[in-house]
């Protein structure tokens, strides 16, 4: 393990001193310094690799949070030569830790990716980019060409599948890879791999693959030097919403949620904040202390996701934006599973009228039922994340949602929305 | 034995071939029918959806026990020569080579179809379905049989059952291809691919609860927008080769 | 006399599968029950003797072959 200047907490972002302007792999390796990775199977080298991540506790930054080493255990009894696929599909319209990080330090990602593809047996990697990025496809060819220029061993492609929010769930992206269609795919079984043909498939985020690159040069002591106990090492958050300087900051794992939002500016008092995207939940402004860790949020009901805070200042309305972000995340249903198709449109429905004053009085207790009824009954994972995040909103912004239900909506349901979408929703079927 | 004891069995058997045939059309009828109208989904309190699709299964079976006796008679006939071959066999019996010959196609079908449906637990679903598109030719072909081998063609009764079936079964096709017309549409719509009960009203998005659905078919291919052109790579050479750099 | 069961039974659907046809539902109402757009809401709890054969019966009466009938083994 090598020392490192890098700051204690920034270490994915950092520029180094006068600011690295070169994302390319001389700079790269001029900030973060050589790395040395097998050209064949070395089973000593993968087992100290394995061991390493295992003991820094490195969790997958791409929003399920298994460990990233148990995920390379399940491979080894997969028998066949695996494929390493990097997800930088980032489908959640508040996220842009990804872009941030293919754009800044691609080789650091392709670092990670070679690591995994050398502890695995893999000799292929591929990326995949949505097809509506081509800032970031651009700089990972880049960097794969430089890298192959430079002699490495493993082919990097650059896939490009369709840009939808489920596509970049794991089973979704193997799925297309596979077969061309990138709908997600019922997994009974976590313990059996994904298959890309016969061979095994082995899903990463970029983010985590970049931190098994730093994890591979400093240690696992290092890694462990930011973050909690139980949390270790850094994250990247995207902090949108009503602050003045939104972005993509790097934070350890444990800092409380209006210190991160402090980062960037808050502009007022806070109504709340979305925290894990937009499948994740709401938090009241008094639980803003709660920190950015896996079971602290997963105590209260709130997930981590892939790093993402929305403020919400008191002058916009939750219900209003949570109608919009369940009537676009019903759109964004892969369309296979009754309860999705037709649950989260009919939720949808109901928060559009509450949120224009026009709802029935059954409306709340409505959603909530049927909300309650679709987790569990999808193949993904998607309809529970809406339940949660509906749920949650209806208990922050429980005062509000009297007030809407009572036929009084709040001045700031027909406000500007704070929240990011690729096409953003009208409130259908509220014509004012 | 007499002649006339000879005569009366061969026209008793004569009566039973006819007289199974005909039973057989109708009751092939019946489950065609049910089939085509399986998509309907009819329930309420007193006809469970399930019996419908149960009535199908037993109706075939019936039928085939009277085109099992249709056959064996029909082999067993000495006034016409119709060997064991020619039954599953087309085209090779000696009477009438080209009707009978029909009937043996629509047999052939039909076993294929029932002893598929028969294992259908142990054989994969899209395997199952592809073979139950043979039950399309079933009807056609043993009406066919009956008009041009049958020897009651051309009475008024027998033409009356011909009338009557052929007007369910084509009845049932046009709706059904109506149904699947109007679902495909609704399906595109929502970008769904899957199907819910039908209903006469569709219930508002939002608003009290119904214990009805919304129709939208399965489609074969996924809408627009989840399909990337191009086959399927195989092996990581193709997945390779694709990168259009 | 059959034997008792040793390994615990559940029933499961699907949801990719599902069409809503309800066969399960009206087979297996003590299991089953449907939501409002007609698909079929089961948990995971283990099947009773008694309904196991009524369940096998809703399994092989499935158009698209989504209600199965497996065994309960502690995995998702």
């Amino acid at each position: 393990m090598t020392t490192t200047t890098l700051p204690r907490v920034e270490r994915l972002l950092h520029r180094g001193p006068g600011g690295l302007t070169d994302p390319g792999l001389s700079g790269h390796l001029g900030l973060h310094g050589p790395l040395v990775v097998p050209p064949r199977h070395d089973p000593a080298w993968s087992e100290a690799l394995l061991a390493e991540v295992a003991a820094a506790g490195l969790t997958g930054r791409g929003g399920g949070g298994f460990p990233a080493a148990a995920k390379w255990d399940v491979l080894r009894r997969a028998g066949r030569r695996p494929i390493v696929v990097v997800n930088a599909m980032e489908g959640e319209p508040a996220s842009a830790k990804d872009r941030a990080l293919l754009a800044w330090s691609p080789h650091l990602v392709l670092d990670g990716a070679e690591l995994v593809a050398a502890l695995s047996g893999a000799r292929s990697v591929v990326v995949c980019v949505a097809d509506d990025r081509d800032a970031s496809a651009r700089a990972v060819r880049l960097a794969a060409d430089e890298r192959s220029a430079a002699g490495a061993v493993r082919e990097v492609t650059v896939r490009r599948p369709p840009a939808r929010y489920v596509t970049g769930e794991e089973s979704a992206l193997a799925h297309w890879l596979d077969d061309g269609d990138a709908r997600p795919v019922l997994r009974v079984d976590k313990s059996v791999p994904l298959r890309l043909g016969r061979r095994p498939v082995l899903v990463h985020n970029a983010e985590t693959l970049a931190q098994v690159a730093l994890i591979a040069r400093h240690g696992a002591a290092w890694f462990r030097g930011a973050g909690t106990e139980d949390a270790p090492g850094s994250t990247l958050v995207t902090v949108s919403g009503a602050v003045g300087t939104p972005g993509v900051v790097e934070v350890e794992l444990g800092t409380p949620v209006d210190e991160v939002v402090g980062r960037c500016g808050p502009t007022g008092p806070m109504a709340g904040y979305l925290v894990g995207g937009y499948g994740g939940a709401w938090l009241a402004p008094e639980l803003g202390s709660t920190p950015l860790a896996p079971a602290p949020l997963a105590r209260i009901g709130a997930t981590l996701g892939v790093g993402i805070v929305v403020a919400l200042g008191s002058d916009s309305c939750g219900i209003a934006e949570t109608a919009r972000i369940t009537r676009w995340m019903a759109g964004e249903s892969a369309g296979q599973c009754g309860p999705c198709v037709y649950g989260l449109p009919a939720i949808a429905g109901d928060l559009e009228l509450l949120a224009a004053g026009r709802a029935d009085a059954g409306a709340m207790a409505r959603i909530d039922e049927r909300a309650r009824s679709v987790v569990g009954r999808g193949a993904c994972r998607h309809p529970d994340g809406v339940a949660r995040m509906v749920r949650s909103a209806l208990a922050v912004f429980a005062a509000d949602a009297a007030a809407h239900a009572g036929g009084r909506p709040c001045a700031g349901w027909q406000a500007t929305s704070v929240l990011p979408f690729p096409a953003p929703p009208a409130l259908s079927g509220v014509a004012s | 034995m007499s002649a006339a004891v000879s005569t009366s069995t061969t026209e008793a058997v004569w009566y039973m071939i006819r007289a199974t045939g005909i039973v057989a059309l109708v009751l092939l009828t019946l489950t065609t029918v049910l089939g085509l109208l399986s998509a309907a989904r009819v329930r309420s309190r007193r006809w469970p959806a399930f019996a419908q699709v149960d009535l199908h299964k037993r109706a075939t079976l019936l039928a085939l026990v009277f085109l099992g006796l249709h056959v064996v008679g029909a082999v067993a006939d000495t006034y016409v020569h119709v060997g064991l071959v020619s039954v599953v066999v087309p085209f090779t019996s000696s009477f009438q080579p080209l009707w009978t010959g029909l009937g043996a196609v629509a047999v052939d079908l039909l076993v294929a179809v029932a002893v598929s449906s028969a294992l259908r637990q142990r054989i994969a679903p899209a395997t199952w379905r592809r073979l139950h598109w043979l039950a399309y030719g079933c009807w056609p072909l043993a009406m066919a049989h009956a008009l041009g081998a049958g020897t009651d063609a051309g009475q008024l009764w027998m033409d009356a059952i011909a009338v009557v079936c052929t007007g369910a079964v084509v009845s049932a096709l046009i709706w059904r291809i109506g149904y699947h017309r109007t679902t495909t549409a609704e399906a595109g719509r929502l970008g769904a691919t899957t199907r819910a009960v039908p209903v006469r009203h569709r219930p508002p998005v939002a608003g009290p609860a119904h214990h009805t659905g919304h129709a939208a078919p399965r489609v074969r291919r996924p809408p627009t927008g989840w399909r990337t052109d191009g086959p399927p790579a195989r092996t990581t050479t193709q997945l390779l080769e694709r990168d259009p750099r | 006399m059959t034997a008792a069961v040793a390994v615990a039974l559940r029933v499961r659907v699907d949801p990719v599968a599902c069409e809503a046809y309800g066969y399960c539902a009206e087979l297996l109402p003590e299991r089953v029950t449907l939501d409002e757009w007609g698909y079929p809401v089961v948990d995971g709890a283990p099947v009773a003797a008694g309904l196991v054969d009524l369940a096998h019966r809703a399994a092989a009466e499935c158009p698209r072959r989504a209600f199965r009938v497996e065994a309960a083994t502690p995995t998702r």
